[in-house]
């Protein structure tokens, strides 16, 4: 398969693992961070780890759209969706995710609620469009990638004259997490929790550009390579990584230059800010409150606000407080120091955040990794 | 039902929608058995007419297997649900090593569905079980209110016969078996979802859906003492090796490059977000057997038009942990795991 294959290639691989185990040097270790979910997946799916030498460690952040959405959201979505007029839609990913008391909107959707799964936002402007006498609310989710097509949808909808399409807004910012990471007293004063390095984000940063990441660079001296999602895209990047904290860099590279620019992608950033703005403070399941890192829609666009014109208020929900996810995603524990893993908390029965999908660092260590541990 | 009965209107199958007399168990349901069902099934057992098939059966042990289907959409590309369900029940019989006979064919119809529509569907199901020589020898037809059903529901029930000294079964698999396939993964499942409403996109593939009564009996003369054999429909590849690796207590070796897969099919998986060993398909076996015996039984099956593209694509291992495993074309491995609910796309 053209244009796929050339990423995935083993020999190739091999040729990369095989510099890479030359290049490190054997009496340190190298702890570096995958963002997004979708390096994780890779990693996982591919099965990168068996190609590393023991001492880098790939460490599985907060990157995951679908995990990092506090249960109280996810609450909030199925009373959307049960309320009568409603028709709620969202990404595959989302339905399955559960709220509070096991709900989830799949089991909205079995007991009688309309709920869709749409793969763009284009299919909800067709279900508004084609549903007059029903209030179709998108759930919308997702980093700087998903948040262009939400603002492009509400768009469409007021040039459309549409008045029963609204969006819950849970758009998040990648930047603001890393930060929130990387000034946690664990990885920044006590240094008990080093992480090295960064693989950037790739579809993010086809967005965002390059350019964020220099403060982080700066800032706390940890470099950042810019990476793609394919296996081999992650292999160069990381011995890019490698050869950075060989060399005492600490500097913003873009391997996945087929799609990064320094700048990103103006006209997507400029849509955005047109039709968002920050909100103070914004929950992350694993992180905690977040300042400045979720965007509402702006006052200008109100008509098209879920939480404006149809406000639902929905009671505080609790995490299981032995769940560990907070650890994991900052890389102090791993999956398997938690209690739960694997025994209370599964794929099927996700307790906590890293587990509800498959790139979030518990679920793919418990799909793809789990041999190991009991090897 | 060989005598016809003088009706007082043709069954309108061009125009016709079915109604809820026509499984009221008067003169419209006789109608509609003896002009749609009795004629395109065609045998001298349902001649009989009676409310039961009384069949004569070979030596050996008895195999029965039934399955009810229940898709959507019913039409899709290389078939629809009415040879699906003959090639599904067939197969499920077929895998026990024997040869399938005969089969019930059970109908939930919803009031309103074209009875043009449900013609096409009973005739691809005389048409596959002509193909797959076996006779549908009774049936039922029953008819639910407009909403209460999907169109069109069919259960159909196999049976068949399996010769005494073949014991192919799931708990069967050994440490050191082979894993053989019999084609392309994925075809039926990339097929149907190149349908569902909102997708936009199109494919050229058609579904796998197929009768393999006859590559399974090739396989059986020239391997008698085949481990195991069952089809991997829902859930694809992943679901049934891990079925079977539980059921025979052992763990199994995967090799990616080994799983033969379409292009398109890839392609199609790759841009949906889908892992194409967890998707359906309908006219592909997985059989294990001694390592002596691989390389016969792939040849016997590589001998067949619905075995041409078969692989060896692994070998069962001891693990007591049942953990089905897959070393990647990038050259690692990883676990391949049941599916947690549903095949859902991935957002990123």
């Amino acid at each position: 398969m053209k244009h796929v294959d050339e990423y995935r290639d083993g020999q190739t691989a091999q040729k990369l693992a095989a510099t890479i185990a030359r290049e490190v040097q054997p009496d340190r270790s190298y702890r570096l961070m995958e963002f997004c979910g979708g390096h994780t997946h890779a990693i996982f799916r591919y099965g990168i780890q068996d190609l590393l030498p023991d001492n880098i460690e790939m460490v599985h952040g907060p990157g995951c759209p679908v995990c990092v959405l506090p249960i109280s959201r996810i609450d909030q979505a199925i009373a959307y969706a049960r309320e009568p007029d409603v028709i709620l839609c969202s990404y595959g990913d989302m339905l399955r995710v559960p709220g509070s008391k096991f709900t989830s909107l799949m089991k909205a959707k079995a007991e009688g609620s309309d709920v869709r799964m749409v793969y763009s936002t284009l299919d909800a402007l067709d279900l508004a469009k084609n549903n007059p006498d029903k209030k179709i609310v998108f759930f919308a989710i997702g980093f700087e990638t998903t948040t262009p097509p939400t603002a492009l949808a509400i768009k469409q909808a007021k040039a459309m004259g549409l008045k029963n399409f609204f969006i819950l807004s849970n758009h998040v910012l990648t930047p603001s997490a890393i930060q929130n990471i990387l000034e946690s007293p664990d990885v920044r004063d006590l240094g008990s929790v080093p992480i090295d390095g960064f693989l950037g984000p790739a579809h993010v940063s086809a967005v965002i550009g390059s350019q964020p990441y220099d403060y982080f660079v700066e800032e706390f001296q940890r470099p950042v390579v810019i990476s793609g999602f394919e296996p081999l895209d992650v292999m160069q990047s990381i011995l890019m990584l490698v050869r950075q904290l060989n060399e005492g860099r600490a500097e913003v590279e873009n391997q996945y230059r087929r799609a990064v620019t320094f700048e990103g992608n103006a006209k997507a950033k400029n849509l955005v800010a047109e039709i968002f703005e920050l909100r103070r403070t914004f929950e992350w399941r694993g992180l905690g409150e977040v300042a400045y890192s979720g965007l509402r829609i702006k006052q200008e666009y109100a008509a098209f606000d879920a939480e404006v014109q149809i406000p639902i208020d929905v009671p505080p929900a609790h995490e299981n407080k032995a769940c560990e996810c907070p650890a994991i995603l900052r890389g102090m524990k791993k999956p398997t120091d938690c209690k739960l893993f694997a025994t209370h908390c599964t794929p099927e029965n996700p307790m906590g955040s890293c587990m509800v999908s498959a790139e979030g660092a518990c679920a793919a260590y418990y799909s793809y990794g789990r041999f190991r541990e009991t090897a | 039902m060989s005598t016809r009965t003088a009706y007082s209107r043709a069954l309108d199958l061009k125009n016709g929608v079915v109604e809820m007399s026509h499984g009221g168990g008067g003169r419209a349901m006789a109608q509609l058995i003896d002009q749609l069902f009795a004629d395109a099934f065609a045998n001298d057992i349902l001649a009989q007419g009676n409310d039961q098939a009384s069949i004569s059966m070979p030596q050996g042990r008895m195999v029965v297997s039934t399955d009810s289907f229940v898709i959507s959409p019913l039409f899709f590309p290389g078939g629809n649900i009415g040879n699906l369900a003959v090639h599904g029940t067939v197969n499920d019989v077929a895998l026990s090593g024997g040869t399938p006979l005969y089969l019930t064919a059970g109908f939930i119809l919803e009031e309103g569905f074209p009875l043009k529509d449900l013609k096409t569907i009973v005739e691809s199901m005389a048409h596959a079980a002509n193909e797959a020589g076996v006779q549908i020898v009774t049936g039922d037809t029953k008819v639910v209110e407009r909403g209460h059903g999907d169109g069109v529901y069919i259960n159909t029930t196999g049976i068949g016969v399996v010769a005494d000294g073949i014991n192919i079964s799931g708990e069967r698999a050994k440490p050191g078996d082979k894993i053989l396939i019999n084609g392309f993964i994925g075809d039926h499942g990339v097929a149907i979802m190149s349908l569902r409403e909102g997708l936009g996109f199109e494919s050229t593939i058609q579904s796998d859906c197929a009768s393999l009564n006859g590559l399974i009996a090739d396989m059986v003369k020239a391997a008698p003492d085949i481990h195991v054999m069952r089809d991997p429909t829902r859930g694809g590849l992943a679901a049934t090796l891990n079925e079977l690796a539980q059921q025979s207590g052992v763990g199994m070796e995967l090799v990616e490059d080994q799983v033969p897969m379409r292009d398109e099919v890839r392609g199609a998986c790759e841009i949906l977000g889908l892992d194409p060993l967890y998707v359906a398909n309908e006219g592909k076996l997985l059989a294990i057997c001694t390592e002596e015996d691989a390389d016969k039984l792939l040849t016997a099956m590589r001998a067949h038009p619905l075995g041409k593209d078969a692989a060896i694509i692994g070998t069962v291992v001891e693990d007591k942990n049942s953990f089905v495993q897959l070393k990647t074309g990038f050259g690692g491995s990883r676990i391949v795991d049941w599916i947690a609910g549903e095949q859902l796309p991935r957002i990123c």
